[in-house]
């Protein structure tokens, strides 16, 4: 009998790509379920409609390519790609936005490629941005939160959302839309930062925010730490990106005056932030692989998130600014090369295996 | 390479050596203008003219032009010819003319053109030069069109609008609407757009030449085994 060389250390884990991946699944319930609160059934209908497509586009480009269909779609990894990208869409959304931008993102994102672990970009931010660069009204008609609906007139249930985004039905269903809390910021044009909480309900009734986007944003973060918790991810990138956003937010926040670009707790908590830091920037491809390195990417997209979001042409900046890094990604790397045990220093991705010095 | 068939030309140009899918030249014209056939036939047409122009040209003077001075001299005629069509487009299509914009000028700094002079023109007859500037030109332009009708279908869901910029009052209604007003699909309009399709039409090449290669290989006479081999021991079985 041969005998295997095995050297120490033993690790046993039971984290292979199926299981990371349905923890990654569960842990986007409490933020989906949040969503699902405060601006309907659109969300869900979202999730559902992407899944069904990504799981088609991944099993006829699995069978395209002449691989084992069933072994890749229990990795469930094109599910974690559908269900951020139906996170990220806006509820209501027309079903062929879900179907073009699900689409997208498995078969050109990712397949062409090479599939999962070659895809340089992230697949959800690719469709989403084809998305937002392709059909800009629809990306950014965003249902008002249901506290604010006007007296009398009640949100859409699950029936009428159906109805509103498939197309079999003809009869047009009025969804009330509303600016998100980063739309009313750049569209601020003269009110002091205080004048604007007080006036718009999308503040006055919330607690920190924006109605609804809080919760949201708090429902990830939940999610985001219970996945800290069982290991899925190293805290490195996430807080980094955090960091950064705050502390840029902070520096230009001018004091609550007219120009101001809004406060650090509306930055955290609203838009993509917490969706972006603890399910898009920690994903295990696209960013950067030393601890080193992950701390600046993700210091690099808060950073770029917040340019964006302030002197860009688009009110969020979490696709963009996740899509740039990714590019990135392979400099830092070569640049945050851990030392080796036995090295002295650590040692270029780029040096020939030759030229050995030390 | 003077004993080059006219049939090899053509077929060099049209498929196995296409400028825009095989040797990859001249694609920022190709992913800048293609945005709806108009502008595709018309810079497909414009680079024609220009590059059968500068062949013939450069085919003339071949044997009086000294080695040291031969780029200059090639940009100098394809300079001349692309001021020609300018001018022509100005004075026959001058809307197509503005909406091609700085393409027009910039056909001289198109590879395929100079490459064809440097790579063909400066080395054979007038009439193969001449005719390998045209096919190289319609290869190069067909392929333009191409891209132009699929991203003019997905972009903004139409065929043939505009027409009349380059076939005049007639071709006013040419124009066929495939989804409806409203319809657009800015991906496929902006540059990523050009750049997927030129990357799809590649593919689709590679493996048509792949399929066709394969046909061959099979209608091919099978190798006997052993059929070849001198046996010095043993019987044949």
């Amino acid at each position: 009998m041969a005998l295997l060389k095995l050297t120490s250390p033993h690790a046993h884990t039971t984290q292979n790509t199926g299981n990371v991946m349905q923890l990654v699944l569960l842990a986007t319930i409490p933020g989906a379920l949040a969503l699902t609160a405060f601006f309907g059934w659109g969300t869900l209908i979202n999730v559902v409609i992407a899944s069904i497509v990504a799981v088609g586009c991944e099993a006829t480009i699995m069978h395209l390519r002449k691989r084992p269909v069933m072994f890749y779609l229990r990795d469930c990894s094109a599910l974690v790609t559908a269900v951020l990208l139906g996170l990220a869409l806006p509820p209501l959304a027309p079903w062929w936005l879900v179907l073009v931008g699900t689409s997208f993102a498995i078969v050109i994102a990712k397949h062409l490629y090479g599939g999962l672990g070659y895809n340089p970009f992230n697949p959800a931010m690719v469709g989403y941005v084809v998305l937002l660069i392709s059909f800009p009204v629809q990306m950014t008609s965003w249902p008002a939160p249901m506290p604010l609906y006007p007296e009398g007139t009640d949100a859409p249930g699950l029936w009428q959302s159906l109805q509103m985004v498939l197309p079999f039905f003809n009869e047009s269903v009025d969804a009330f839309t509303a600016a998100t809390p980063l739309d009313t910021f750049k569209h601020n044009t003269g009110l002091l930062v205080e004048q604007l909480y007080q006036s718009d309900p999308l503040y006055s009734q919330a607690d920190w925010a924006g109605v609804g986007w809080e919760w949201a944003n708090l429902g990830f973060l939940a999610g985001g730490c219970f996945l800290l918790y069982r290991k899925v991810f190293t805290w490195h990138a996430p807080v980094s990106m955090l960091v950064a956003l705050a502390l840029c937010s902070a520096l230009f926040y001018d004091g609550g005056s007219s120009v101001s670009h809004g406060s650090p707790v509306l930055h955290l908590l609203s838009g993509a932030t917490m969706l972006g830091a603890f399910f898009i920037v920690t994903d295990p491809v696209t960013s950067a692989t030393s601890n080193r390195g992950r701390m600046i990417y993700g210091a690099l997209v808060g950073v770029l998130i917040f340019i964006i979001r302030s002197w860009g042409s688009y009110p969020d900046a979490m696709a963009f600014a996740v899509l740039l890094m990714n590019f990135a990604a392979p400099l830092i790397d070569n640049y945050t090369l851990p030392r080796t045990y036995g090295h002295k220093k650590p040692r270029k991705a780029t040096e020939k295996a030759t030229d050995t010095k030390d | 390479m003077a004993d080059i068939t006219y049939r090899e030309i053509t077929k060099n140009g049209l498929w196995s050596n296409n400028a825009a899918l095989v040797q990859l030249l001249g694609l920022c014209p190709l992913l800048a203008v293609t945005g709806s056939v108009v502008n595709a036939l018309g810079l497909g047409l414009a680079t024609m003219l220009v590059l059968t122009g500068s062949n013939i040209a450069v085919s003339l003077i071949r044997k009086r032009i000294s080695d040291a001075v031969k780029i200059p001299a090639f940009v100098m005629i394809i300079a001349t010819f692309t001021t020609c069509t300018e001018l022509l487009m100005k004075a026959f299509t001058y809307e197509l003319y503005l909406i091609l914009g700085i393409f027009i000028p910039l056909i001289v700094t198109n590879c395929t053109i100079l490459g064809r002079a440097e790579a063909f023109a400066c080395k054979n007859k007038v009439g193969a030069s001449a005719l390998d500037g045209l096919m190289m030109g319609i290869g190069f332009g067909l392929v333009l069109l191409v891209i132009g009708t699929i991203r003019e279908i997905l972009g903004s869901g139409t065929l043939f609008d505009n027409m009349h910029l380059l076939f005049g009052p007639m071709a006013e209604n040419w124009t066929i609407h495939f989804f409806g007003e409203g319809y657009g699909f800015l991906v496929a309009v902006l540059p990523p757009g050009a750049f997927l399709v030129a990357g799809m039409l590649i593919a689709l090449k590679n493996i048509i030449d792949d399929r066709i290669e394969r046909h061959r290989a099979a209608k091919r006479a099978p190798v006997i085994k052993g059929a070849k081999r001198v046996r010095t021991t043993g019987t044949v079985s």
